[in-house]
């Protein structure tokens, strides 16, 4: 019995890491997106290089510990999670590496075509973990074919069926429009109306998607299920609308950090919709029930989740609130003397 | 090409491709703390100037070390998912633990300080380095205590099919990971030192910047004698270590066939795998193999011929990577004394000057080395005594791998390339020149 409270706080963990993750990197993500859309010169792309320079690599370790903690606690779903989505991830990684480069080598030569390389590179960047992540959770969300041995019956193409890319779409919008509201909050003038533009134009596909995304997970999985039996967990999928229709009320205001933090709560909520609906599933199978990766048959020992919670409990908060006092350093604008300053990228 | 060949070599280019990395971050980010933390104290600017080069040459190399950590990271699920279910309940944590107290840490406060210098006072900048600087030391620790699991597995007990956490202050306390940790950061210090003392005296040859590169010379020089006589000291004790924990890994570094009592020390051999003899065998030390692993010149050392074949790692590639390495230390000591001699006076042996620049590459062979030794050395066992390497992979297509195989070779031959010449580039131009601007930011005097 004791053993079961702790893989609930893990499943819940679980959920947060990822969720927050999401939340975090999501913007930066978002950021990439966009620039060939509202920056026009070199210097509205250096802002946006500096409106993500110091934080991506801290938001980045959200997801190392993400992955680290499925290791932890769950053993057995980071070893079929990823054997079982082997190319994905290996794209995502690539992906990713490329990203984190385009940030430390674009502004060490001043050749345009070095600099358009890394641009580039920070888009592609930018946009195939975004779709990737998407596709990939709503594959989880949908089951995976995966036998009991833990071996996928499939391949990239099974992950890629309507609700996979449906679910791949939702994330890349919802990260433009994170993206765009943060861009709203460390940009001026020109930059920022072109930004505050997009983020209200995607809006509205957001909107339109998470719509029918919400409608086609009651259709295609039974997610919703665990919300009819728990009640309160409706909460969640309420505070993911809530977050949404605020987006363009504060926009309209100018007021954008609300915007970005409506936006900021709609990613969180509608991450951890999806995992509240999981529970206590980690990985269903839709081939064999049976073959259904849970917190009971996936977890790590009583002894080990024990030492984890203490060591989430403890840290966590630390790493949270020194995490909140560099986001608060580095709150203001990117300003046209920053950017003269030999340490700006 | 099988999977497991395919998964093996995959991880040996990611985690070298990785450590060509590692290391330099681990040594430059204290050196760059110290002398930041001299300029807080003196107020001398050239150590603020020399934070500034240092630490831009540091954040190069940083960058690729943090891209390349993460592929590691997933690697375990994505090649070796029989491992991870197997041992996850012990590995895992130590892993997730790493990311907690050290990546988030190090990530954060590296932005604080590449961004901070208007926004900080010195002291508050200075301790941002300072946070680095141990943060990615402690990540170094608690990813050598999962390996050193992996070397020598303690704390645990099989059930449900698993190896499953029985003692995490066995697991913690692990003698082989804290050897490995105080010999593989001592190497990465060795390592940052000969960087910092080739690139000045690359300019010092130059006479560019004297006093400057005067100054970088000087701290590091001490700094690289400490760790240049440590290694060769606490590596004589890793490997009496291994004597105990891995007897087939320590004839295969000594290319011992026979089983001897009181083993002579051949300082030249030729192994013939093939045979199970060695080729040539020259100018024998009596008792010393013995003395070094067990400390006693009678002391029984078992031969390879002890194990059957399969059991056995392969011999050649181990003993090479350990005869090298070994070689590379004492060098190094060497090297160490003499630049400590000249450390007033740059010049003072100018042949010196001219070779350290040429020293920068070794260090990092002879970390390459090692891990060479621990890691070939440890097969067929992916844990040692626990599993073999075979029994680990997962459960995918060899096409997959190969594939994804090719793409790392290509793409990690890039990056490595755009990031050296970076380097390259940035150590050849210098410090930025003095201002009156940063002049006039002075410290506060303590
Ligand atoms: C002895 C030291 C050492 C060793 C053996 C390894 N690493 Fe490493 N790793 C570091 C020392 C380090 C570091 C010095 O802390 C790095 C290098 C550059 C950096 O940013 O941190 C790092 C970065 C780094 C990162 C990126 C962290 C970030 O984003 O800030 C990850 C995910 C890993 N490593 C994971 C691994 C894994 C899974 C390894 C084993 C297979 C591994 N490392 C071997
Ligand atoms: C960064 C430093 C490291 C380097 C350079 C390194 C090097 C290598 C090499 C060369 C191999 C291939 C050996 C062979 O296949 O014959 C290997 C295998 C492996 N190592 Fe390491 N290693 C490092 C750190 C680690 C650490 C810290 C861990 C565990 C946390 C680890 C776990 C493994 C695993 C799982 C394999 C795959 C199985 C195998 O092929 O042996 N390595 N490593
Ligand atoms: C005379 C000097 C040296 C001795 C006697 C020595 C000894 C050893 C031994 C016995 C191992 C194998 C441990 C294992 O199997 O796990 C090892 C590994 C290693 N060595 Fe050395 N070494 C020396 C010098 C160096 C130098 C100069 C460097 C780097 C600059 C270095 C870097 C490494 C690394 C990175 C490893 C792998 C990690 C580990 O197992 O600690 N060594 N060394």
């Amino acid at each position: 019995m004791e053993h079961n409270i702790y893989q609930v706080i893990w499943f819940i963990l679980w959920g947060v890491l990822w969720a927050v993750y999401f939340m975090l990197d999501g913007f930066d993500f978002g950021l990439g997106m966009i620039m060939p859309f509202v920056a026009k010169n070199d210097m509205e792309r250096r802002v946006i290089y500096n409106a993500a320079g110091p934080f991506w690599d801290g938001n980045e370790v959200w997801l190392i510990t993400a992955g680290g903690a499925t290791f932890a606690a769950f053993p057995k779903a980071y070893a079929i999670m990823f054997s079982t989505l082997y190319t994905p991830l290996l794209l995502i990684l690539f992906a990713l590496i490329l990203r984190g480069v385009a940030f430390e080598f674009r502004a060490k030569e001043e050749s345009p075509v070095w600099k358009a390389v890394w641009d580039l590179c920070l888009v592609v960047g930018s946009f195939v973990p975004s779709l990737l992540f998407g596709v990939a959770f709503a594959n989880f969300f949908l089951g995976l074919p995966i036998d009991r041995e833990g071996i996928l019956h499939g391949n990239i193409i099974t992950l890629l069926n309507p609700y996979g890319v449906l679910g791949g779409l939702l994330f890349v919008v919802m990260f433009v429009v994170h993206g765009a509201t943060w861009l709203c909050v460390k940009s001026e003038g020109d930059l920022c109306r072109r930004a505050r533009h997009v983020a209200e134009k995607f809006w509205v596909l957001e909107v339109l998607i998470l719509g029918i995304f919400l409608v086609a997970t009651g259709l295609v999985t039974d997610l919703w299920a665990n919300f009819f039996r728990y009640k309160i967990l409706l909460i969640i999928p309420a505070l993911a609308l809530l977050g949404l229709i605020s987006i363009p009320a504060f926009l309209g205001q100018g007021r954008y950090w609300w915007a970005w933090f409506a936006s900021a709560l709609t990613v969180l909520m509608t991450t951890a919709f999806g995992f509240a609906g999981l529970f206590p599933r980690l990985i269903p199978s839709r081939l064999d029930p049976a073959a259904t990766l849970t917190i009971y048959n996936a977890s790590s020992s009583p002894l080990t989740l024990k030492i984890m919670t203490a060591v989430a409990l403890i840290f966590v908060p630390i790493v949270i609130l020194y995490q909140i006092w560099a986001y608060k350093l580095f709150s203001d604008k990117v300003s046209p003397e920053f950017l003269e300053t030999e340490e700006a990228y | 090409m099988d999977v497991v060949l395919a998964s093996r070599l995959q991880f040996a280019v990611a985690s070298l491709f990785h450590f060509l990395f590692v290391p330099l971050t681990l040594g430059l980010s204290i050196l760059t703390a110290i002398f930041e933390t001299l300029y807080v104290k003196t107020g001398d600017e050239d150590y603020k100037r020399a934070a500034k080069f240092w630490g831009k040459l540091f954040l190069i190399n940083f960058a690729l070390g943090v891209v390349t950590g993460i592929t590691l990271e997933f690697q375990f699920g994505t090649n070796w998912s029989r491992y991870s279910m197997y041992v996850g309940d012990i590995f895992g944590s130590l892993l997730a633990i790493e990311a907690t107290l050290a990546f988030f840490l190090e990530s954060t406060f590296i932005a604080v300080w590449h961004f901070g210098w208007n926004r900080l006072s010195p002291k508050l900048h200075a301790l941002c380095i300072w946070l680095v600087a141990i943060a990615s030391n402690i990540s170094a620790l608690w990813i050598l205590l999962a390996n050193g699991w992996m070397q020598n597995p303690v704390g645990y007990t099989i059930r449900n099919g698993r190896a499953e956490l029985a003692s995490f202050i066995d697991v913690i306390t692990n003698p082989f990971g804290w050897m490995e940790f105080i010999h593989t950061v001592s190497g990465a210090y060795i390592l940052a030192g000969f960087f910092v003392l080739g690139v000045s005296a690359w300019h010092l040859a130059r006479k560019n910047e004297v006093a400057f590169f005067k100054k970088c010379f000087r701290v590091a020089a001490t700094w690289t004698l400490i760790f240049a006589l440590f290694e060769v000291f606490n590596g004589h004790l890793h490997g009496s270590e291994v004597a105990k924990a891995q007897p087939t890994k320590l004839a295969a570094m000594e290319s011992l066939w026979e089983t001897k009592q009181g083993a002579p020390m051949y300082l030249f051999i030729i192994p013939d795998e093939k045979n199970e003899r060695n080729k040539v065998e020259l100018f024998p030390i009596p008792g010393m193999l013995s003395l070094l692993a067990y400390h006693s010149p009678n002391a029984t050392v078992k031969g390879l011929k002890e194990w059957p074949r399969e059991e056995r790692p392969p011999v050649t590639l181990t003993f090479w990577s350990f005869r090298l390495m070994v070689g590379l230390g004492f060098l190094f000591a060497a090297l160490s004394v003499l630049v400590f001699l000249s450390r007033d006076n740059p010049g003072r042996f100018p042949w010196l000057l001219r070779i350290l620049p040429w020293v920068i590459p070794l260090p990092y062979l002879a970390c390459e080395f090692g891990w060479m030794v621990a890691e070939v050395g440890r097969q067929p066992w992916i844990v040692y005594g626990l599993m073999k390497t075979y029994e680990a992979v997962s459960p995918i297509s060899p096409l997959q791998v190969g594939i994804s195989l090719l793409a790392f070779i290509l793409f990690y031959t890039l990056l490595g390339l755009v990031d050296f010449y970076l380097l390259f580039k940035f150590a050849r131009k210098g410090p930025e020149p003095r201002t009156k601007v940063s002049l006039t930011a002075k410290p506060a005097t303590i």
